[in-house]
């Protein structure tokens, strides 16, 4: 990956400071330490921070078309890129580099805007089209590379991180208080949305065309699972072979790259699965690395080293305790640019360090298998629930719910009557298209008790309902698995996951993660799938299972699911203590940047400090409110 | 402190998190209001359990004896 910026002058054909973009670029050093490059002309200037994957000594960007009309920025990895120059190189195209890069302005030559489908990988770009004066901005159809603008009257800036925006900005903007109600529900702002008053981003899978002054949205490619009767016909094998070339293809192209990759091995059967075809498909030698936590309740080091045993990779372990979590808080935040509501960013930042100290830039991981194979509990649950919708009075329906929770000895299983009450919200209701995820929105909604007068006064709109309305008319057709997927993809994965959990935190240390999961041949084809081939009965993954089970142990296929979790409020109490905390936290503090009531959050520290806070509620709130305080002062307090 | 005041400022403070005492009727349903969760009620028996040193049995564990402060404080008679 690497870092993007630029300024753009829509009313006028000034030409933007080499210092200002000098400054854009400099923020995003931790995404591109390797070199620096720039472009100036009327109009236009393109700031490029590099970290050197492919082509190491040619590839150094701006990169332009064979004569200077056009100029490509981009951070990312276009893994097809050796397939399509060969196409170019038919039709005439002549490459004065190697790399990825050059091939994403010849595409634009050949093809127009419609290059950016012809793609297929990870990025932001940016074209700037000298003779037209245009300025594209593209990104993945994911959302796995950022990519952020503000619009001013005659500016249109636009950079990989948000920082990089606000360094050059005349004032600094308010925070986006419905971004926050949003981030409070979903786990992230509704996109384009973003923390911060008029920067948005450029939603995944669509470009930005910014021509004579107007900007044009347009979207290339949508996430749109089968509707019933339209699912791809084959039997269970045949199906599960399609999925297996599909996912060994994806994994392979995933490793070119001149220099080593590795991968993360959770011990989970997504990152197992990876890791076994790496092994059995290609002659990459294989550094793996994953986490090992201090809370035994949260390790999976068993599972990680009977895979290690099983394929005789060479291993790399960091060992997180509560004292790092707390003293590398706020450096995550001023790489999230997001309030977490979770912990767990932090350590996976601490896990791309260990990656870098071993000098590996590139780790493959198994984020997005769950979305697009049908793996996450909340699918179950959905499942369960619209099944009990059919017989509310049932007694017994709700009962299969506690088979959800064998792994946390503070679920309720014991009362399944109190498992009826949480994921009986909203159980008369399982034609809404957001059913499958109304219990965890409720819960995460629990935020907002702690809101000051003044925020609530500010919020306009009720933040599920503004979403269920922006939701496009196909979610009616869907089949309430898919609706789930679908629903699960937009707010959690692109929103949080490939974010806050992915690319930031990866980024801060210079690495590039890339999601075989995520190849869009795959998610296309697992979503012609017919559900109960991705969730049958309750057994997640289905076919993912038949596909490449034979590749890793029966215990690693068969184990529960154990969600990836850190530990949230012991990491920042007790002997992890710290300054930080207290400060920010202080009556004085959250008064003074009044997202929240002074008062209430007194009696949470008390409850904290009590060792009471024990339920995903506290720990949510606990988290929520400190990242926010500490977004507000890394941010819209410091100049840089 | 009686044991409904005892109670009343426990879920005040730990569940509301507001010393106003206008913010809890005694027959609101935690459930219904969310005021409770489902991991909540956990928390509601270690209290029980610790401040009133009774033993909340699994069969106990249901909205009829916890769900409301007026459940809890008939439930704490009955276990006297």
């Amino acid at each position: 990956m690497c870092g993007i910026a630029g300024i753009l002058f829509t009313e006028s054909q000034s030409v933007p400071l080499r210092g200002e973009l000098e400054k854009m670029a400099e923020l995003l050093t931790h995404r591109g330490p390797d070199e620096f490059g720039y472009f100036s002309d009327q109009s236009i200037g393109l700031a490029h921070a590099r970290l050197s994957i492919i082509d190491l000594k040619g590839g150094q960007q701006p990169i332009h078309n064979s004569d200077q009309s056009a100029w490509v920025i981009f951070n990312g990895e276009i893994y097809n890129y050796i397939e399509l120059r060969e196409q170019l190189i038919k039709k005439g195209y002549e490459f004065y580099t190697k790399s990825d890069t050059e091939v994403i302005i010849k595409l634009y030559d050949e093809y127009g805007e419609d290059f950016v489908s012809h793609l297929n990988g990870q990025f932001a770009i940016a074209i700037w089209d000298k003779t037209k004066r245009k300025l594209i901005l593209a990104r993945d159809r994911i959302g796995i590379a950022p990519l952020f603008f503000t619009k001013s009257d005659d500016k249109l800036i636009f950079a990989s991180e948000i920082k990089s925006i606000l360094s050059v900005l005349d004032s600094k903007p308010d925070l986006n208080r419905e971004a926050l109600d949003q981030l409070f529900t979903f786990w992230s702002p509704a996109a384009p949305n973003t923390m911060f008053e008029d920067i948005y981003q450029v939603k995944p899978g669509e470009m930005l065309v910014v021509e004579n002054g107007s900007i044009e949205i347009k979207k290339y490619w949508e996430w749109q699972p089968a509707t019933p009767g339209d699912y791809i016909s084959g039997s269970d094998q045949e199906l599960a072979d399609e999925l297996h070339d599909i996912l060994v293809d994806a994994t392979k192209i995933r490793l070119r790259a001149d220099v080593p990759v590795g991968a993360y091995l959770s011990g989970g059967l997504d990152s197992s699965v990876l890791v076994s075809v790496i092994k059995n498909f290609t002659d990459t030698q294989l550094e793996t690395f994953s986490l090992e936590f201090e809370d035994k309740g949260l390790d999976e080091s068993q599972y990680q080293n009977e895979l290690i045993t099983h394929l005789g990779v060479h291993h790399n372990k960091i060992r997180v305790g509560y004292d790092q979590i707390a003293d590398n808080f706020e450096s995550v935040i001023w790489h999230t640019e997001l309030p977490i509501l979770r912990s767990a960013p932090i350590p996976m930042s601490l896990l791309s360090g260990l990656v870098r100290s071993k000098n590996y830039k590139v780790v493959l991981t198994g984020e997005g298998s769950d979305e697009v194979l049908g793996g996450y509990d909340i699918f179950k649950e959905t499942k369960i629930r619209q099944f009990w919708a059919k017989n509310t009075a049932s007694e017994m329906r709700p009962v299969l719910l506690k088979r959800l929770y064998p792994y946390l000895d503070i679920s309720p299983g014991k009362s399944h009557t109190y498992l009826r009450k949480f994921f009986g919200q909203g159980i008369d209701n399982p034609e809404l298209n957001y059913f499958s995820h109304i219990p965890r929105w409720d819960t995460t909604e629990k935020i907002k008790g702690f809101y000051s007068g003044d925020m609530k006064a500010q919020l306009r709109e009720n933040a599920i309902e503004k979403y269920s309305d922006s939701l496009p008319e196909f979610i009616n057709t869907l089949d309430p698995f898919n609706k789930a997927q679908y629903i699960e993809s937009k707010t959690l994965m692109s929103g949080y996951l490939l974010c806050s959990q992915g690319d930031r935190v990866l980024m801060k240390n210079s690495v590039e993660g890339r999601y075989p999961f995520l190849d869009h041949r795959l998610i296309e084809f697992a979503n012609k799938l017919h559900p109960k081939l991705k969730m049958k009965a309750l057994n997640e993954k289905y076919l993912l299972k038949k596909a490449m089970g034979k590749y890793v142990p029966d215990s690693i296929v068969n184990r529960y699911k154990q969600p990836y979790r850190a530990p949230d409020i012991p990491s920042f109490t007790g002997g992890a203590q710290r300054d930080f905390v207290e400060e920010l936290l202080s009556t004085e503090k959250i008064s003074s940047y009044n997202y929240f009531d002074a008062k209430k959050v007194e009696l949470l520290k008390r409850k904290i400090k009590h060792g009471k806070a024990i339920g995903y509620k506290d720990n949510m709130a606990f988290m929520g409110i400190l990242s926010t305080q500490c977004l507000h002062k890394l941010f819209l307090e410091q100049s840089f | 402190m009686s044991e409904e005041q005892k109670i009343r400022k426990y879920i005040l403070e730990n569940f509301l998190f507001t010393e106003d005492e206008n913010e809890l009727n005694n027959s609101d349903s935690f459930l219904e209001n969310g005021i409770i969760d489902s991991t909540g009620i956990l928390e509601v028996i270690s209290f029980l359990e610790e401040s009133f040193n009774i033993k909340v049995d699994d069969d106990d564990m249901v909205p009829e004896n916890l769900d409301s402060v007026d459940n809890i404080l008939a439930y704490l008679k009955s276990k006297q």
